[in-house]
């Protein structure tokens, strides 16, 4: 097993390095140089030739590459061009939203996928499996702002039930932040009005964010449970004349949610990048309205930044899974 | 369990060696008798349709005033303005219509240009191996490392505000899944009977390559080119939505006649709702056919 973990380790090595080379080639590629973007039209051959000097821009391209990783390494992402405050500090103020946010919307994910997924592979052919499928081809089809702007109308701006924006409502006094998870917060800081009202936030931006890992979550399950219950060890359990309950919960559930394991692993990168896009509809300060901002004031800077580390944080997440994985099945570790 | 599901799982193995012409014409004549791809195929012909003549379906121009408005006040569907007026007076109708070409331009080019790529990168690996497969397939899990959407963004922001960076960057996007796709399709045909077969006759590497593996491994293609359709009008409508799109305000996009509607939502939720409707429809329709498609293909559902 530790081999198996050592040798998984090892795999992401080249992948990261690789991503920083397409990072650092990417920033080449922008329009405009860096020396034009800082300058303007006040540039003159030698203030630009002054600027180039300051960042390194004079120096050959693997030199300006050793640098950029060695920055890296050390978490110096730069500075954001919007706040002129360092990436790395406005990545540690945004990433506890964008946190909740995203763990309230996999909650939801698996906590509906994976019950409507068994039952409508139990009931194979059922209006309850029928709708499952369709509601899964409208989860996939429909795109994630545009299900925010209906529950933003009909949840927000005509029910009055929810916040219609933001994270959480300024009228209420006396909130303290001490870890920046809103709802925890406000248990820690025993402000039971301030966790409620910052939940409410969270409630409609989530179901939106949540929609289309529900549709793949609720697909993979039902597939899955219908290969395994027409598994030879599955007529051997009922032959046996063992409960139901037991065949369900010892034979069937546990070989039908190894594939879900892995796909809900995989949900994390549309999670992450779908809250670029639920996080801009609901006015959320977290990481993914800082990005969809950055795009409008061309702050490359932070979405380089951004793309790095949310790539690592999937490549990662995604590693964690193969290992648990490996530690549940024991198949997967001799391959 | 149906019997005919049960025969189907024994028959797997047996079926998936009879491929190759017969399989189209199988494929074919199932898609014709499944009311849901005929749905979805019905849905894709329309929105094709739709995007090739509609400059003579659409009742107003793109720019047209066709009506009087205030930020207070856009009247929402009427008799005369089936899907009412936008917030500078213009027919929505007219412009959910005009704006089908555009998601189709975006999904086609897209869908072309990654597939090209995609495909060139999967024959070469899969056909030639060793450390140039190695080499691809290590690039490709660098690229799948960062989210599409994202990665999207970057390609898109590198290459300035315009429809065609919008294509490109999901073009881009794609290259690796097909990529991946097709090389381990061939990798699966090349241990093939009917492949040693062709290279024990003595038939050069090339024309096993192209004639023989290639047309086995392209079906699951096919059906991922479908539904890449769909997933590309959405996503260049999300792009829309963080403003990297085309600009020009005459050529009414769906995505960012979305984007813009935000501003108008409490007051003219009409403006969101149709162009929304529209993406889910397109989308829908791929995703319908090339799903049933997919199981059409696939001896395991052969009933």
């Amino acid at each position: 097993m530790a081999r198996f973990v050592v040798r998984r380790l090892l795999l992401l090595v080249p992948i990261l390095l690789g991503l920083s080379i397409l990072l650092f080639a990417w920033v080449r590629a922008l329009p405009g140089s860096t020396a034009n973007s800082l300058l303007g039209e006040r540039g003159t051959p030698e203030t630009i030739a002054a600027v180039e000097r300051l960042y390194g821009l004079d120096q050959p391209i693997a030199v300006q590459y050793w640098k950029y990783l060695k920055q890296s390494a050390t978490f110096d992402l730069g500075t954001s061009a919007q706040t002129r405050r360092p990436v790395t500090d406005e990545m540690v103020r945004l990433f506890p939203g964008t946190i909740e946010l995203t763990a309230v919307a996999l909650v939801i994910a698996v906590g509906v996928g994976v019950p409507l997924g068994y039952f409508a592979a139990r009931r194979y052919g059922t209006w309850l499996d029928s709708g499952a499928i369709v509601g899964s081809l409208l989860g996939v089809t429909i795109p994630v702002f545009f299900l925010g702007f209906l529950l933003k109308y009909v949840f927000a701006i005509k029910l009055g039930w929810l916040p219609t924006a933001g994270r959480s409502d300024q009228r209420i006094l006396g909130v303290d932040h001490p870890t920046g998870f809103y709802v925890l917060d406000g248990f820690i800081t025993g402000n039971l009005a301030a966790a409620w009202d910052a939940f409410k936030h969270l409630v409609l931006p989530a179901l939106a964010l949540a929609t289309i890992p529900l549709a793949i979550i609720t697909r993979i399950t039902r597939a899955s449970v219908l290969d395994v219950v027409h598994e030879d060890y599955v007529r051997t359990a009922e032959a046996k004349g063992l409960l139901a309950s037991t065949i369900t919960r010892r034979h069937i559930l546990r070989n039908a949610l190894l594939p879900v394991v892995t796909i809900i692993g995989l949900q994390l990168g549309l999670l992450l990048s779908g809250a670029i896009l639920t996080e801009t509809v609901f006015v959320f300060n977290g990481v993914g309205k800082f990005v969809a901002d950055s795009i409008r004031f061309r702050d490359y800077a932070v979405i380089q930044g951004f793309i790095l580390v949310f790539a690592v944080i999937y490549v990662v997440v995604n590693l964690l899974v193969d290992i648990a994985y490996g530690l549940v099945d024991p198949r997967v570790r001799v391959r | 369990m149906s019997l005919s599901e049960a025969e189907a799982r024994v028959d797997t193995a047996v079926a998936a060696e009879d491929v190759g012409g017969s399989l189209l014409k199988e494929a074919w004549r199932r898609l014709r008798r499944d009311p849901v791809a005929i749905t979805g195929g019905a849905m894709v012909a329309l929105f094709v349709l739709v995007a090739v003549i509609g400059p003579w379906l659409a009742p107003y121009g793109p720019s047209d005033r066709a009506g009087a408005v205030t930020p207070t006040m856009i009247p929402g569907p009427s008799s005369q303005f089936w899907f009412g007026l936008d917030d500078l007076g213009r027919d929505e109708l007219s412009r959910v219509i005009l704006g089908a070409r555009q998601s189709l331009l975006v999904g086609v080019v897209s869908l072309v240009l990654g597939m090209i790529g995609g495909l060139t990168l999967g024959v070469l690996a899969g056909a030639l191996g060793g450390w140039v497969d190695s080499l691809i397939m290590r690039i490709i899990d660098i690229v799948l490392a960062v989210p599409g959407l994202l990665f999207a963004i970057g390609v898109a922001a590198a290459l300035g505000r315009s429809l065609q960076s919008v294509m490109i960057a999901i073009a881009v996007v794609n290259v690796p899944i097909f990529a991946r796709l097709l090389r381990g399709q061939m990798l699966s045909q090349r241990e093939a009977d009917y492949v040693s077969a062709a290279t024990s006759v003595g038939l050069r590497r090339r024309v096993v390559v192209f004639r023989h593996i290639l047309p086995n491994s392209i079906s699951p293609v096919i059906v991922q080119g479908t539904l890449t359709l769909a997933t590309a009008i959405i996503d260049a409508a999300g792009l829309a939505f963080l403003g990297l799109g085309g600009t020009d305000p005459s050529v009414p996009e769906w995505g960012r006649m979305l984007a813009d509607s935000q501003d108008y939502l409490s007051g003219a939720i009409h403006l969101a709702i149709f162009p929304g409707l529209a993406i889910v429809f397109a989308a829908l329709g791929f995703t319908l056919f090339g799903e049933r498609l997919r199981e059409a293909l696939d001896p395991k559902y052969r009933r």
